[in-house]
């Protein structure tokens, strides 16, 4: 029996203690951008929440070929909840990145931005996921039909990215670069604490739902053996794998 | 392509943009932790369910020995 709740509260602390250190020195260490001044501030955020939700969706494609491989539901279980949280950062990154364009250039949205509109369109590809399972009511069927697209859509993810860094026109600013990027050494710091505290909260929330998940099950599983199927409620028709 | 500059904010501004992007991001992890607190107690609920539906099998299968 796998037990998900076993190291999630020392995981929890780890995670909560890295993005208090990460934002602490995002406000106190960190010097202000000389461009943009304080509402740089929200980079620390914006860019981790994007970059764990991209690897996110990865991650989930990657979990759907275990299922694939295997035929055991538990990887369609942990590929859903990773592309579940994925999907929630994603739109955080959104909210967040679009208040950063206001601020900044005035617009919420700026459609002719090749970066913006990209991860517009992965998380608008994710966000079909669910509505594609709940349209497929045998669960074996769901399971598979859903890690298929897992994987291409996830294939698709470090494409679309690579595409989007070829394109010659953009304004959205690059962090990330092969030459290690153009940020001084007291922002880069900052900025690696901040992803690996996103990180470690997006771990610590897959974690958490699996745990949850599990235990449904396994009460489940335990109602079904003592006391027979006909104790069993049927299951509603749902997304999510059961 | 329209050319789009970002530009310094000043302070006051920025500040209510920055506190609005990290209070979004706090709004989006306290909820995720509401509905699985949701979920937790369901699961709690279904198990003090089962433990009484065992009890009370139990109870009858006693019953059922005793008379016979």
């Amino acid at each position: 029996m796998i037990t998900y709740g076993r190291r999630l509260r020392g995981l929890s602390l780890v995670t909560i203690a890295t993005i208090s250190l990460a934002y602490a020195l995002a406000f106190f260490y960190a010097p202000e951008d000389a461009d943009q001044g304080f509402i740089q501030k929200i980079f620390y955020l914006h860019v981790p929440l994007a970059i764990v939700s991209l690897c996110g969706f990865i991650f989930g494609g990657l979990l759907a070929i275990g299922y694939l491989r295997t035929g055991d539901r538990r990887w369609d279980i942990r590929s859903y909840v990773a592309i579940h949280m994925a999907l929630i950062f994603g739109i955080g990154a959104l909210i967040t990145g679009s208040i950063w364009a206001k601020a900044s250039w005035g617009h919420w949205w700026v459609w002719n931005e090749p970066t913006l509109v990209s991860f517009l369109i992965v998380v608008l590809l994710f966000a079909t996921y669910q509505p594609m399972r709940f349209s497929i009511e045998d669960p074996e069927r769901q399971a598979r039909y859903a890690s298929v697209f897992a994987i291409v859509a996830g294939a698709f993810v470090p494409l679309n990215f690579i595409a989007v860094r070829l394109a010659n026109q953009y304004v959205h600013p690059r962090v990330l670069t092969l030459e290690g990027g153009n940020l001084p050494a007291s922002m880069a710091l900052t900025f690696y604490i901040a992803l690996l505290g996103i990180t470690l909260l997006y771990v610590t929330l897959w974690t958490y739902e699996m745990a949850a998940k599990n235990a449904r099950m396994q009460v489940r599983a335990t109602r079904r053996k003592l006391l027979g199927e006909d104790a069993m409620a049927p299951l509603r028709r749902s997304a999510a794998p059961s | 392509m329209s050319a789009l500059i970002a530009v310094a904010v000043p302070l006051h501004t920025a500040v209510k943009y920055v506190a609005g992007a990290y209070v979004v991001f706090l709004a989006i992890v306290l909820i995720y932790v509401a509905i699985m607190a949701k979920r937790l107690r369901r699961t709690e609920r279904d198990l003090v369910d089962l433990r009484r539906e065992l009890d009370e099998q139990r109870a009858d299968d006693r019953e059922v020995g005793r008379a016979a």
